[in-house]
């Protein structure tokens, strides 16, 4: 017969625990599963990228309804616990008491609430789970000002997405410096100095007195009687184990459950905990890695088999975009240890390793993280530094001679160096994935789970991708353009500006190309970053351009063409649609498709037949609609105040007017937006690249959505009261894209690398705001104008250059 | 041989490329330099995609529908298990000649 297992508390540890257990013996046990929150497993440690509102909550869902369903796992989600009754082995919820062989406590910890008076006002709150992420999102959308008690991890987590959310934000915290526990006080400057930065402003040595309000909360009193107002209070002062069902069920519990090594209560043999509701010698745990190992043990124990759990040193990860830190290990200072230093004050940068006998012992790194797991290998396998302390700060890179390839120290770490912290997956575990066949970053997750936490190991799987496979392998991370060069898409942009390279034999020649003249890759990118570049001094090339760009139309698959003149924010009239028409009787086109950016599409147009379908649609005022290109395709509007009851704005008029300023231009890849009159959003504006919603008081522009093979909600940039100063934003975002981003890369892939914070800043700053928009009107001078009636100036080519058909048949 | 007159260099655009219709079928003449040009069979064996409208590098060129590569000299496809026709053609004091011969033509004009 199946033995009965309940587990209490469904997050990481325990989560983790039925993936081994239910992937070894899927029948061994009947599982209950109570959870006070009402819903399954999420990544907890992406609770503050869903706070910034750089991931949604079903991002990070781990296990959702189905994979409980399908591991045949009774779910008591929302069900408190009332009650363990270890003599009956029952576990009793609020709505009934089940029967168990085997408990596993997993209840994790509850946020420590400093005894303050003031501290249960509504306002008042904590950071544990997405009902309290939830809640700061909504209190954020108020705006206002929140004060975040304690300055370590979670604090400055939650600081950084209110912060980003628009709060204007304090954060109070009792040290001396921030994070105290994980980073020394030169780190801990810097990190302040880029808190503050971004607008976070930051008391320490602060002691709350107590938190004022009549029914809510309003302020926050220090004991030395600063008085700081607050709409919010972020308590995160730090977590203790949730033990009060160990401790009433009789189970021997100090600060957290005790169990042995092999995470057995040490009162009761079947009742195991796992998490951070445990103690074990005398160790409390919070990050994920531990908890992932006792899992590990407590599946085990479960199927009969004996591990045993060892305390491990643990490496930190700040998850605030742009702030990079890591740190590892012990760094106070004591006797007999030795410090070796680099700073680089310009970049910020800031790197410390502490030596104790020869050997490393701690490392706190500020603004480049990079060799953090290397450094980190050393801290754990006690490895003697001795012959590489001169060059060890600066990383593995420099050690043996090598050169600083990133491949090459990935290439040289051993099998069993741990790759991914979160889950303990080592070296040789991931190499032996990809040699069954797990040959994407994806599969690689879903095998082996490398990268699939935090996320921060990714660079480093995707690098033991490429090692494993060479040329199999397409790297999303640096990559070169082609096999015409080493050089990267971001190195070639940055050279073409610094060496003010103005021609593609110049790009070829000062940068090394090994081909003569680049390749089918490279070509129409290097032809875009000139154009980009020096709009003025380039002439765009058209036989670098793929043949859509070149003919004006798109090929289709049986070498025809199609053809898509422009209707401007989608309005047309009867003469434009009679042209249309006729021209589709004249040239007999086979389908006329109306498409998804509210305009005509004439499919299957013959090659030869261009210039004369365009010739005949220009005499009716339709230009091309560059349906084909890398460039401005449309703007999509709704009919706003001119006609609907709801619309707020004259989207329809501002979807012109912005198609009219944009057209002709190239950008890295193709670029949609859409002008909705009211939040509605009939235009499907936040599915844009860039996107504009209209409100009573202005205009909400979003940037970064698509809705391809990636669907992409718009992230908001910035809302504005005027048209024109929209159309300003407009064109300046859309040319910061032009300067910086990757040839083909849509403008949430370039965001995702940029950050959207770093064009919020380019965008808010007046003057650089007005130098884009005069750099794109420049631009603009030479490519708005309509390509179909340029090359009617100047016949095309499209013609067979001969016939020596009609001769042969003479 | 039966060399054919078919025009002037500068009336393929260089890296560019121009069509003949001939008894055998299009050919695609390839401008891979100032004064080099080659002559092959238009049709991708793939998907029968157009090559002369190609991304025209070195001696080759790339399809425009799925991208295979093809070397002009020989007419073998890089890396792909494919071939495409290639004809006699040269290039005398500007003017462009390719062999009527060699796609069917049976005498000269």
């Amino acid at each position: 017969m199946k033995q009965k297992l309940v587990v209490i508390g469904a997050g990481m540890a325990s989560g983790r625990v039925l993936e081994h257990l239910t992937d070894a013996a899927p029948d061994t046990y009947d599982i209950t599963i109570f959870n006070a929150e009402a819903r399954g497993n999420y990544n907890r440690i992406m609770l503050s990228p869903v706070l910034s509102g750089e991931k949604t909550y079903e991002d990070i869902v781990t296990h959702d309804d189905t994979w409980y369903a399908e591991r045949n796992i009774t779910c008591r989600f929302g069900e408190h616990v009332v009650g363990i009754d270890r003599d009956a082995k029952t576990v009793a919820g609020e709505n009934g008491a089940v029967a168990y062989d085997k408990l596993l406590i997993a209840t994790g910890s509850a946020p420590f609430i400093i005894p303050v008076e003031g501290k249960d006002l509504p306002g008042v709150i904590t950071y544990r789970d997405l009902d309290d992420t939830n809640a700061m999102i909504e209190a954020a959308e108020k705006g206002g000002k929140a004060v975040v008690i304690g300055g370590g991890l979670l604090g400055l987590e939650a600081a950084a997405g209110l912060a980003e959310r628009g709060m204007d934000v304090t954060v109070l915290h009792l040290m001396g410096h921030l994070m105290e526990r994980q980073l020394d006080e030169a780190a801990g400057y810097l990190l302040r100095r880029d808190l503050e930065k971004r607008g976070i402003k930051i008391i320490t040595q602060a002691s709350t007195a107590a938190i004022l309000g009549e029914d809510r909360v309003e302020g926050v009193m220090l004991e030395d009687s600063t008085g700081l107002e607050a709409d919010l209070v972020v308590m995160a002062v730090g977590i203790r184990p949730e033990t009060r069902l160990a401790t009433d069920a009789g189970l021997e519990v100090a600060r957290g459950i005790e169990v042995n090594a092999q995470m057995q209560s040490k009162t009761d043999p079947d009742v195991y905990a796992v998490g951070e509701c445990v103690e074990f010698d005398g160790h409390l745990f919070g990050l994920v890695a531990p908890l992932y190992d006792q899992a590990k043990i407590v599946a085990q124990g479960l199927l009969g088999e004996t591990g045993a759990f060892v305390v491990k040193d643990v490496a930190t990860k700040l998850k605030v975009t742009g702030c990079d830190l890591f740190s590892a290990g012990d760094f106070a200072d004591a006797e007999g240890r030795e410090d070796i230093v680099f700073r680089d004050p310009s970049r910020g940068i800031y790197k410390r390793l502490v030596i104790e006998d020869d050997r490393l012992i701690g490392a706190v790194m500020y603004g480049d993280t990079a060799d953090g797991n290397w450094f980190f290998g050393l801290i754990k396998d006690g490895t003697e530094i001795d012959e590489m302390r001169e060059t060890l700060i600066f990383g593995p890179a420099y050690q043996g001679g090598d050169t600083a390839d990133p491949l090459s120290a990935v290439a040289a770490l051993p099998p069993e160096a741990e790759i991914c912290g979160c889950n303990g997956i080592c070296k040789g575990t991931i190499t032996d994935a990809i040699a069954e066949g797990a040959t994407d970053l994806g599969s690689l997750r879903a095998k082996t789970k490398a990268s699939a936490s935090c996320g921060t190991c990714t660079g480093l799987v995707e690098q033991l991708l490429q090692v494993t496979l060479g040329d199999d392998f397409q790297m999303s991370a640096p990559q070169s353009v082609c096999g015409c060069t080493d050089l990267t898409h971001e190195d070639v942009r940055r050279l073409i500006k610094s060496q003010a390279l103005k021609s593609q034999p110049a790009v070829w020649q000062e940068l090394g190309w090994t081909t003569p003249n680049g390749c089918h890759v490279c070509r129409p990118a290097i032809n875009f970053y000139l154009l980009a570049d020096w709009p003025i001094e380039y002439k765009d090339d058209p036989q670098s351009r793929f043949v859509n760009e070149r003919k004006h139309a798109n090929i289709q698959k049986d070498g025809t063409f199609s053809v898509v003149p422009r209707m401007w924010g989608g309005i047309t009239n009867a003469d434009e649609l009679r042209a249309i028409a006729d021209a589709a009787d004249k040239y007999d086109v086979p389908t006329v498709k109306v498409t998804g950016g509210q305009r005509i599409d004439l499919l299957g147009v013959k090659g030869e037949d261009l210039p004369h379908i365009w010739s005949d649609l220009n005499k009716a005022g339709l230009v091309s609609g560059h349906a084909y290109s890398k460039g401005l395709r449309t703007v999509k509007t709704c009919v706003g105040t001119d006609h609907c009851r709801f619309g707020t704005q004259d989207s329809t008029g501002l979807g012109i007017k912005l198609e009219k300023i944009l057209w002709g231009s190239w950008t890295p890849h193709k670029l949609k937006l859409g002008v909705s009159g009211c939040p509605r959003n009939c235009a499907e504006a936040t599915c844009k690249d860039i996107g504009i919603v209209c409100v009573d008081s202005g205009f909400q522009i979003g940037i970064g959505g698509a809705a391809g093979m990636d669907v992409k909600e718009v992230q908001p940039l910035i809302q504005v009261p005027t048209e024109e100063e929209t159309i300003a934003v407009v064109l300046a975002v859309t040319q910061l894209y032009r300067e910086h981003a990757k040839y083909l890369d849509r403008v949430y892939k370039w965001m995702a690398k940029v950050g959207l914070e770093w064009i919020q800043e380019q965008i808010g700053d007046l003057d650089t705001r007005r130098a884009l928009v005069e750099r794109f009107e420049l631009s603009q001078s030479i490519y708005r104008k309509d390509p179909w009636a340029e090359q009617a100036k100047e016949p095309p080519k499209f013609a067979p250059l001969a016939d020596l058909t009609l001769e042969a048949a003479e | 041989m039966n060399w054919i007159d078919l025009g002037s260099i500068e009336d393929v655009p260089l890296r560019g490329a121009r069509l003949v219709k001939t008894p055998v079928g299009c050919v695609a003449l390839f401008r891979t330099d100032e004064a080099e040009v080659f002559a092959a069979s238009n049709r991708c064996p793939h998907k029968g995609g157009p090559l002369s409208e190609g991304i025209i590098h070195g001696q080759k060129v790339t399809c425009p529908l799925h991208n295979w590569v093809f070397d002009l000299n020989t007419g073998a496809a890089l890396g792909e298990d494919g071939q495409i026709e290639t004809f006699p053609v040269r290039v005398e004091a500007g003017r462009i000649l390719l062999d009527g011969h060699a796609v069917g033509k049976r005498s000269a004009a």
